[in-house]
């Protein structure tokens, strides 16, 4: 049974093409990644599967309903937790959940059930009667993820949950997302450009790119694909060895981010050695040396030839970030 | 349409009302300034026909001003909500544009209500006339159609407007005028041709005369409370569907 079937999405803006043909089936109580840089398209799959904005192209099925025909159908069956803060700071954490339950056309009864369970599941309890304006943006994050439970939904959409949020926070978040797929069996779809998060959370991820599917497995099986460990050198000119290295044995694959050199390599406690020798035979020196298994970072590498936080948005997220605390 | 998506939007804009505590007193004080200060100031040189004091009949115009004024800027939350990213959660929502606009229309429609009331017993305090029992339920009948109107007009426009700070300059450009032309602080059977056929196309006119009928004050209504109602009911009308036509367009 899939939860989310995909056919051909495709989302324009003047001429711009932020979603292309995704076509894309995520199966009922999957918790599914897609994992891509800023401006990759993710925030505008996610808004046509929600019905709020209209695909240029293609369709899709949400909850076995069709985004086209039947979008109120689809509304009442999913959950959105929106990048960008979507409360209202002049009600209280409580009011904002009662304001949902009521929106979804919950009874008095089963919205006071309901608010208690999750406000006990994010852990707002003590904070649920003061305004929403005094929250810290960890507590909101919660408040929001809290709302999107509120109605029971089958789906929920998660577009980059733990976006500027501290590490413990992030845990929390994690914890909670993971509850939510595990005990209420709530299908995921969530948004991230942290790959730890995708790899730690999800069973499935894609990875997308320019607004396309570039890579779609397991997170293991698409590591697995390198075959090997990374290593990574510290040199200067890392692109004049990059043409000494594409020729050699050692290395299967190289590339070039920043200042370091990725390399990689099978039985990296012998080759590191020669690597090394390499370099000192063409004068060079490295500053520093890491061996590392590979992350969803090298896969992505390896699809697009760049990093994921190497470019794009990198503004955007601070100008977001910087509006997110002054609206504290 | 559903009724408990009208109603939860609508207590939500009771409650945001009840707590800001300082919105209501500056709300009300710009029109009280008028009635205490140009009340007093122009009504000392003041002769109406009929004698009527004229306090008594500048108050009707005022409370006019204020549902007036008050209705159509509450079209400002829809920019606070788009603002703070809370309008998405209410068009993803599974509800219809259109009880989202009416929830609206109600909530700002009963704030303004409120608004024109405290003027009214403010009014009263300062000695102005103040309607019988009957003429206070048409005094809110007229208070309400001119409300529903003018916020469904402040609706539509803050559907088509991102900016926050551009709202009360586009609604004061549009008030103005209305408010000015509409006879509440001159009577217009005393002023020239083309001010009254102004004033005659002009809605605010019949909701300013239809206040004076039902409070009693000498002269008036010109026009006869029924025409005053059925004018306003048109116009409201109107400004509902232009409302909720342009809601169904908005993107969040």
């Amino acid at each position: 049974m899939q939860a989310i079937v995909t056919d051909g999405l495709t989302r324009k803006f003047n001429g711009l093409t932020a979603v292309d043909h995704v076509t894309l089936q995520i199966k009922k109580g999957e918790l599914f990644g897609l994992l891509g840089p800023n401006g990759a398209g993710k925030t505008t799959f996610i808004h046509m599967l929600c019905t709020i904005l209209p695909p240029t192209e293609g369709t899709a099925k949400v909850a076995g309903f069709d985004i086209h025909q039947n979008p109120d159908s689809v509304r009442a069956a999913i959950g959105i937790v929106f990048q960008d803060p979507s409360l209202d700071n002049r009600l209280t954490g409580r009011e904002n959940l009662d304001f949902h339950g009521r929106v979804y056309g919950m009874s008095k009864i089963q919205r006071e059930k309901r608010i208690g369970e999750i406000l006990k599941l994010v852990e707002l309890e003590k904070r649920a009667n003061t305004l929403v304006q005094t929250y810290s943006s960890g507590m909101r994050r919660r408040l929001e993820i809290a709302r999107g439970l509120m109605h029971h939904p089958k789906i929920m959409f998660l577009d980059e949950p733990t976006l500027g949020l501290d590490p413990q926070t992030r845990r929390k978040i994690w914890e909670y997302i993971q509850m939510l797929n595990k005990q209420e069996g709530t299908t995921i779809l969530l948004t991230t450009h942290y790959m730890d998060e995708a790899e730690y959370l999800c069973d499935r991820v894609g990875i997308i790119d320019y607004g396309k599917i570039i890579a779609l497995d397991e997170p293991e099986k698409l590591k697995d694909q390198l075959e090997g460990d990374i290593v990574s050198l510290e040199v200067p000119q890392p692109r004049k060895y990059a043409e000494v290295f594409r020729g050699s044995k050692y290395v299967k694959e190289v590339k070039v981010v920043g200042d370091y050199l990725h390399l990689t390599v099978t039985g990296a406690e012998k080759t590191i050695p020669k690597l090394m020798q390499i370099i000192a035979r063409h004068n060079g020196k490295v500053r520093s040396v890491g061996l590392r298994s590979p992350t969803l970072e090298d896969v992505f590498i390896r699809y697009t030839g760049r990093g994921i936080r190497e470019e794009g948005g990198g503004v955007k997220e601070e100008m977001r970030l910087w509006a997110k605390a002054s609206s504290r | 349409m559903s009724a408990q998506a009208i109603y939860v939007l609508w207590l939500r804009d009771m409650k945001w009302f009840l707590r800001a505590k300082a919105r209501i007193i500056s709300m009300i004080m710009m029109p009280f300034l008028w009635l205490a200060i140009i009340g007093m100031g122009l009504g000392a040189v003041t002769t109406l026909p009929g004698d009527e004091p004229y306090i008594n009949f500048l108050t009707p115009g005022i409370v006019g001003m204020a549902i007036l004024f008050g209705a159509t800027m509450s079209g400002i939350s829809v920019l606070w909500d788009k603002q703070f990213g809370f309008m998405k959660e209410i068009l993803v929502a599974p509800v219809s544009r259109i009880s989202i606009m009416l929830g609206k229309v109600f909530g700002g429609t009963t704030t303004s209500i409120i608004q024109g009331l405290l003027l009214l017993l403010v009014a009263g305090l300062i000695g102005a006339k103040m309607p019988g029992f009957a003429g206070f339920f048409l005094v809110l009948l007229f208070m309400t159609i001119l409300a529903i109107g003018f916020v469904s007009l402040g609706l539509a426009i803050a559907s088509r407007i991102e900016d926050p700070i551009a709202f009360p300059l586009v609604v004061n450009f549009l008030i103005m005028p209305l408010f000015f032309t509409s006879g509440a602080i001159f009577p217009l059977s005393t002023a020239p041709g083309w001010l009254k056929s102004i004033a005659h196309i002009n809605p605010v006119t019949y909701g300013v005369d239809g206040l004076r009928g039902a409070i009693g004050v000498s002269g008036y209504p010109e026009f006869p409370l029924w025409l005053d109602f059925a004018v306003l009911a048109i116009f409201s009308l109107a400004m509902i569907l232009l409302g909720a036509y342009l809601f169904k367009k908005m993107k969040a």
